[in-house]
């Protein structure tokens, strides 16, 4: 009897699978990876001034569209997008051979990753191209980024799976996990500078990853004299990957613990 | 050897008793059919087996493991079956080839992909969009990747709903040659034409219950029960019902001094036995 592939490997092949099966839906394409852009051109548009010496609106929201991005790829499609696999039946299909659970996760942050990737590199295109965009020249800034898109990535996939469990069914995802996500872009300062925002808003906000998500990129794409800006008047980056990690152990645990092969 | 053994089951989903209390033991490398009307237990029973879901009491075995506790167990007793359950809409976007080759990564000894898809007769259809093909083809694509695993067990909850009869017998066929490389099949079915095609034993399940287990050919004492002699006599068409028809037709034949006119001996058919069993429950 040969050996059957491992989990890792399994989870490689998922990846490959669902990256196809997005790239084959023409529609969740066009929105997954230009709605950042369309919105950097709005925004862009609108808000020419500077919010700092040297920083731009545009440079500020780049960041926020980033971070948010890995809500909306992560979060936000893997909670809709699980229901309606649920409703076709392509869970109860897959539960019924050896592939590991853990392997169809794997498969979904890779396929959060790749999309994240194109969606990045579109964007810094097109800020760079049309809106003033500087990127940042030093190694470790980059590195800084390579993290909180890996992590990010991951904890928006882990957390997704969980919340997938709280809509009944494929038709009703859309309407219970759209809201949740609008309203913590709102909250963890993506559209507004997060500092200008009501006191309770910030403390809701630092509860939940988006708004560490935003800040560190920030850290990324701001230059440092910015973080002076900040609440803690630092980018806080070790505190940054702390709560990222925890929210990836949340977002496990439940995530196993709540997962359902058909709808309720 | 029993692949899957069965005591005591029962499965309750709140106060609707799906699965009263069944038995059953199916042998390796026979063709075993349930057989009822919808709603009787079949698609509850088969997901039991499967390890789908976890029983209210009762014991099982299939493959020597208990599918609801099989814990680490669980690779490798996944490896050895095959399931197609009902309708499913799912994969539209993968072309059929892909998707089969996709599924054989699951197993450890998985059967060659171009051959499983010459086995269903989709290799017109291999680089086409799953969503693209029809109901039938669709159908022929689960039991594709139900069995390019190779399973030694394979489980077909209603396989032919909605194929037109030459896609049935092209499936039955099918179904024949897994048998003949040795693969135990659990096949329910509300066809009772299917259950007599293929099938070596059936049980006939109707309400949550097994009321008869047996083959087709002695289903309801079928082979048993009285024949009934029909012929055209003086005042129109008569008939008798017989153990010994042969001693009718001899009577008949020297009342009429030879041929009898529109002679007709026929004995229920499955049908007939089938739908006397579960007491016209067939929907």
């Amino acid at each position: 009897m040969n050996k059957v592939p491992g989990t890792f490997k399994l989870g490689l092949l998922r990846g490959q699978m669902e990256i196809i099966q997005f790239t084959r839906q023409k529609e969740a394409v066009v929105f997954t990876i230009f709605f950042p852009v369309i919105l950097l051109v709005i925004f862009g548009s609108v808000f020419k001034d500077t919010i700092a010496p040297g920083v731009t609106f545009s440079q500020y929201f780049v960041a926020g569209m980033i971070a948010s991005g890995l809500v909306n790829t992560g979060f936000q499609n893997i909670a809709i997008n699980i229901p309606l696999e649920r409703d076709m039946g392509a869970i109860k299909r897959l539960r019924g051979t050896p592939l590991p659970i853990t392997s169809y996760f794997i498969g979904k942050a890779i396929s959060v990753l790749a999309s994240m990737v194109a969606q990045v590199l579109i964007l810094l295109i097109i800020g760079v191209a049309f809106f003033g965009l500087n990127l940042p020249s030093e190694p470790n800034k980059w590195l800084t980024f390579t993290w909180l898109l890996v992590l990010g990535s991951a904890s928006s996939t882990a957390l997704g799976v969980a919340f997938s469990s709280v809509p009944k069914n494929g038709r009703g995802a859309s309407a219970i996990v759209s809201p949740v996500v609008i309203i913590l872009q709102f909250f963890s300062g993506v559209f507004f500078v997060f500092t200008q925002l009501p006191g309770w808003m910030q403390q809701v906000a630092a509860i939940f990853p988006l708004k560490w998500l935003t800040q560190g990129m920030r850290s990324v794409f701001l230059p440092d004299t910015f973080a002076a800006q900040e609440v803690a008047k630092s980018w806080e980056s070790g505190r940054t990957a702390l709560i990222l990690v925890v929210w990836l152990i949340v977002g496990l645990f439940l995530a196993v613990k709540t997962f359902r092969w058909e709808n309720k | 050897m029993k692949v899957i053994e069965v005591k005591g089951l029962v499965k309750r989903y709140d106060d609707f008793t799906a699965v009263a209390g069944i038995d059953l033991a199916i042998e390796a490398g026979e063709i075993f059919a349930l057989l009822g009307p919808n709603g009787a237990g079949k698609t509850t029973t088969v997901e039991i087996l499967a390890g789908f879901r976890a029983p209210d009491s009762g014991t099982v075995s299939v493959l020597g493991f208990d599918p609801a506790t099989k814990g680490d167990a669980g690779r490798a007793w996944r490896n050895r079956i095959g399931i197609v359950l009902q309708t499913a809409s799912d994969a539209g976007s993968f072309k059929v080839r892909e998707i089969v080759k996709h599924f054989s990564n699951f197993y450890a000894n998985p059967r060659d992909v171009d051959q499983v898809i010459e086995a269903v007769g989709l290799t017109e259809k291999q680089n086409s969009l799953v969503l693209e093909l029809s109901g039938g083809q669709r159908r022929r694509l689960d039991v594709a990747l139900g069995i390019i695993g190779n399973p030694e067990l394979l489980f077909l909850d209603e396989p032919t709903t909605g194929f037109d009869p030459e896609a049935r017998r092209a499936f039955w066929s099918l179904i024949r040659d897994l048998k003949a490389g040795g693969t135990t099949i659990l096949l329910t079915t509300h066809y009772l034409d299917e259950a007599e095609e293929l099938a070596d034993r059936v049980a006939v399940i109707t309400a949550g219950k097994i009321i008869e287990v047996s083959t087709p050919a002695l289903l309801g004492g079928r082979s048993t029960s009285k024949a009934t002699v029909s012929w055209l006599g003086a005042s129109g068409l008569e008939s008798e019902e017989s153990d010994n028809p042969t001693a009718v037709v001899t009577r008949l034949a020297a009342q009429f001094g030879g041929e009898i006119p529109e002679l007709v001996i026929t004995r229920p058919t499955l049908e007939d036995t089938y739908l006397k069993m579960i007491g016209g429950q067939h929907e």
